[in-house]
C-alpha cells in the first residue's frame, strides 16, 4: 500500500478511477471500428456516474475494456485505467482476476439471465466470491449470502430459491448482490433494468443506490434512459462515436447541456407537462468504420462551422468539473 | 365520431397444459369504438402482463378471440369472406416493437416493400413500382438511395423502424396499430418516429393505437388513454387527465416510478406495498390490484370493482369512486375527447 500514496494520481484526495486516453478497436472484416477513441475521465469515492449514448457509441465496450473483458476481434490499443495505483489495463488475465469483483465489478446487459438455471442462488453467489479468491468457512460464506440478501432488498430465505422461482427484478438483485459481495471499490452497471417494468425498474435503481452507498463505491451507470439517469447519477458522461463529447455534473447537464449533441439530445426527451411537437436529431448515428473527418458529430451538427470539418475538438475544462469537446468552446480556453 | 374498427366484451383465456389444464385470463371483456372520422390517436399502455400485446393482437385478427368480437366497418372479423379480409388486412396495418425480427436478411431490405406492393397489384410496372417505394421511403423521412439495394444489417434499428412505417403507409391503411414502436430505438430517434406517427395521423388521416408500457410517450401522441393492468382496464379517458391527475391507485403507482429526466423532480414516496406484488388475489373475486393497493377496502377482497364514470372524460375501475355513476355499460370510448391540434409551441 505504501506504494499507491506517493503515485501522485491517489495523492487527488478521494480520487478512485482515473482512466486516461482509453482506446478500443474492433478489427473487423469491414475494417478497423474504433470504439472507444481516447476517452478519459477520472471518478471519486462515491461519485455515480452515468454514462449515456446511443446504442454504438461506445459505451459498453468502455465498461468491458475496465473489467479486462473485451473479447477478440477486440482489442484495448492504449490508454490507463488506474485503481488504487495500478493500471488495470497492464494486467495480466490472472493478475485481473485477482481484481475483479475485489476492486471492480460489473453487472453486465441482461445479467439476470446469466444466472445458471440448475444452480440455486446462494451456491452462485458462492462460486462468485471463491472464484475470486475469498476463503471462509461455509457458514461464514452462507452469513455472507444472508447479508447481501438484505442488502439487495431480499429475504435472506430466497437464497436457497433457483433463478426459475424470482421474478426479473429478483433476479437483478441477485445480479447486483453477486457483483457487490466482495466489496467492490467501482461497480459498472450496463443497462440494469432493461426490459423491466417501470415499478420494477425504479426498485432496482434504488436497490443499486443503496448498495452503492453502504460499500461506498464509485459507480458507472451505462445507459440511455435519461430518466434514470437524472434520479441515479451526480455526474454524467455523454458519449457519441467513441468519443466522450461532454462531461458534467448532473445538474449542469441535464439544465445547461454544452455539447450540440447533448442539447439536442435532452430536448428529444419526451415530458408530461404539455404536449408539443417532438424533435429527434436530425440524421444518422456515424458508422464506425468510415467516421467523418473533423468532429464526429459535425455532419448532424445544427451549429458546424468551417472548423468542424477537419479539425477533431479535444475534451477540454470549461469549467470546474465541467468539459466538452466542441470547438463552439475552444475560444472560452484561454 | 364514426367508428372504423370496433370490439365488443373482447376477451381472451389462454389455456394450455395437455392434461391439467391452466387457464391464463389474458383480456378482460373490453368494448371499445377506434374513430376513423376524424383520425385519432388512442394510447393503450400497460406493464408486460396487462394485456395490451394480447389486445393489438386481437384487434389486428393475429389471434381469435375467446369471448367477444372484433368488428370492422360493422363486420364481425370471423364471418369475413376472403375479398373483405383481404382488405381489412389491408387497411388495419401493424408495426410491431422489434425492427430486427420481421427483416429476413438474406433478402434486400426493398423485399418488405415490393412484398405488399405485388401482393395488392398496387404497381403495375417496374418503374411504377419503384416510384412508390421511393415516395414511402421519402415519406418516412429517409433517402431512398441510401436504402434500396441495402440488407437489413447495414442499415441503423432507427432506419429499419422507419421502413416498417414506409411499408405500412405503402397500402394506404385507415389504422395503424404500433406495438412499442420505439422501445427498441434510441432516445434521440423515439421522438423522430413518434412525430412521425402524428405525422401520418394529421396528413394521411391514419388513426393510430398506439400500444405502450410508457406513459410519457403515451403522453405525447395520444389524446386518449387506457391503462391496463392483469388483463382488465382500470382507467380510461383524456390522456391530459389520466397522465397528471390519475385517480386509480395503480396509474398513481406508475407515475410515481416514472424516473423523470430532471435531477430536480426525484421519485417522489410511493407506498411501499405497491412495490411488489404478492400475486395472492389472482385467483380470487376481488379486485385484482388488491394486493399492491395502498387503500385496498374490505370490499375490494370480495367484489371486483366495476368503472365508475368519475368525470365527463374518465372512467376509473376504483371503489374509491363508488359514490361516482357506474360506467360498466359504456363503451371505453365514450369518455374520449375529440383529436387535438399541436403546434410547435404546444397544444393549440
Amino acid at each position: 500500500m505504501t506504494a499507491t500514496v506517493t503515485d501522485t494520481r491517489t495523492a487527488v484526495a478521494d480520487m478512485v478511477l482515473d482512466v486516461r486516453d482509453l482506446d478500443v478497436r474492433y478489427y473487423t472484416e469491414g475494417g478497423v471500428v474504433r470504439a472507444v477513441d481516447g476517452v478519459s475521465f477520472a471518478l471519486r469515492r462515491g461519485e455515480r456516474f452515468g454514462l449515456v449514448g446511443e446504442s454504438g457509441s461506445g459505451k459498453t465496450t468502455m465498461g468491458l475494456a475496465l473489467i479486462g473483458a473485451v473479447k477478440r476481434p477486440g482489442r484495448v490499443e492504449g490508454g490507463q485505467a488506474i485503481l488504487d495505483g495500478v493500471d488495470l489495463l497492464g494486467l495480466s488475465e490472472a493478475e485481473m482476476r485477482q481484481r475483479r469483483m475485489r476492486d471492480i465489478a460489473m453487472i453486465p446487459q441482461g445479467a439476470m439471465n446469466f444466472l445458471n438455471p440448475v444452480m440455486r442462488v446462494r451456491d452462485q453467489v458462492i462460486d462468485g466470491m471463491r472464484a475470486h479468491g475469498m476463503k471462509a468457512t461455509k457458514a461464514e460464506f452462507e452469513d455472507r449470502v444472508a447479508g447481501l440478501m438484505r442488502s439487495v432488498g431480499l429475504q435472506p430465505e430466497m437464497m436457497t430459491s433457483y433463478p426459475h422461482e424470482l421474478s426479473g427484478g429478483m433476479k437483478q438483485r441477485v445480479s447486483i448482490a453477486i457483483a457487490i459481495s466482495l466489496t467492490p471499490k467501482v461497480i459498472i452497471a450496463d443497462e440494469p433494468t432493461s426490459a423491466l417494468d417501470v415499478v420494477v425498474q425504479r426498485q432496482v435503481v434504488e436497490t443499486l443506490l443503496q448498495v452503492q452507498r453502504e460499500i461506498g463505491a464509485a459507480t458507472i451507470l451505462i445507459g440511455h434512459d435519461m430518466g434514470l439517469m437524472a434520479q441515479f447519477s451526480t455526474s454524467m458522461g455523454i458519449m457519441y462515436g467513441g468519443k466522450l463529447v461532454e462531461l458534467g455534473s448532473v445538474e449542469q447537464v441535464f439544465h445547461d447541456p454544452r455539447h450540440p449533441y447533448t442539447k439536442l439530445l435532452i430536448s428529444s426527451l419526451p415530458d408530461t407537462a404539455g404536449k408539443r411537437r417532438l424533435e429527434g436529431i436530425p440524421g444518422l448515428p456515424p458508422s464506425l468504420l468510415e467516421r467523418p473527418p473533423g468532429c464526429i458529430f459535425h455532419p448532424r451538427c445544427p451549429y458546424v462551422m468551417e472548423q468542424c470539418r477537419t479539425e477533431s475538438p479535444m475534451l477540454r475544462e470549461v469549467e470546474a468539473d465541467g468539459h466538452v469537446a466542441c470547438h463552439l468552446f475552444t475560444e472560452t480556453m484561454a | 365520431m364514426t367508428a372504423i374498427l370496433e370490439t365488443r366484451d373482447l376477451g381472451k383465456v389462454f389455456t394450455s397444459g395437455t392434461f391439467k389444464k391452466s387457464h391464463t385470463v389474458a383480456l378482460e371483456g373490453i368494448s371499445l369504438a377506434v374513430a376513423d372520422e376524424p383520425p385519432s390517436i388512442a394510447a393503450i399502455a400497460g406493464e408486460s402482463g396487462s394485456g395490451k400485446t394480447t389486445l393489438a393482437r386481437l384487434l389486428v385478427g393475429l389471434i381469435e378471440p375467446t369471448q367477444g368480437t372484433v368488428i370492422y366497418k360493422g363486420q364481425d372479423l370471423r364471418e369475413m369472406s376472403r375479398a373483405e379480409r383481404r382488405l381489412f388486412r389491408r387497411e388495419v396495418q401493424t408495426i410491431f416493437q422489434d425492427p430486427f425480427e420481421v427483416y429476413n436478411p438474406f433478402y434486400k431490405v426493398e423485399h418488405v416493400l415490393t412484398t405488399p406492393i405485388s401482393e395488392y397489384k398496387l404497381a403495375n410496372s417496374k418503374a411504377a413500382r419503384r416510384d412508390l417505394m421511393e415516395r414511402s421511403l421519402r415519406e418516412v423521412g429517409l433517402r431512398p438511395e441510401e436504402i434500396l439495394g441495402r440488407y437489413p444489417h447495414q442499415l441503423s434499428g432507427g432506419q429499419r423502424q422507419r421502413i416498417m412505417v414506409a411499408r405500412a403507409l405503402v397500402l394506404r391503411p385507415r389504422i395503424i396499430v404500433a406495438d412499442e414502436p420505439v422501445s427498441m430505438v434510441d432516445a434521440s430517434l423515439r421522438a423522430t418516429i413518434l412525430e412521425l406517427l402524428r405525422e401520418l395521423n394529421e396528413r394521411h388521416g391514419i388513426s393510430i393505437l398506439y400500444i405502450t408500457h410508457d406513459l410519457t410517450t403515451a403522453y405525447q401522441i395520444a389524446d386518449n388513454i387506457i391503462v391496463l393492468y392483469r388483463g382488465r382496464v382500470t382507467e380510461a379517458g383524456e390522456v391530459e387527465q389520466v397522465i397528471n391527475d390519475p385517480q386509480h391507485p395503480y396509474t398513481q403507482l406508475l407515475m410515481g416510478c416514472i424516473p423523470q429526466p430532471d435531477p430536480d423532480l426525484p421519485w417522489g414516496q410511493v407506498a411501499a406495498a405497491g412495490l411488489v406484488s404478492t400475486g395472492e388475489s389472482l385467483a380470487g373475486d376481488g379486485c385484482n390490484f388488491v394486493d399492491r393497493c395502498p387503500v385496498a377496502m374490505e370490499m375490494c377482497m370480495s367484489t371486483p370493482p366495476p368503472m365508475y364514470l368519475t368525470d365527463e372524460h374518465r372512467m376509473v375501475r376504483c371503489f374509491v369512486y363508488r359514490d361516482s355513476r357506474e360506467a360498466s355499460a359504456m363503451n371505453l370510448d365514450e369518455v374520449f375527447v375529440p383529436p387535438r391540434e399541436i403546434s410547435a409551441a404546444g397544444v393549440k
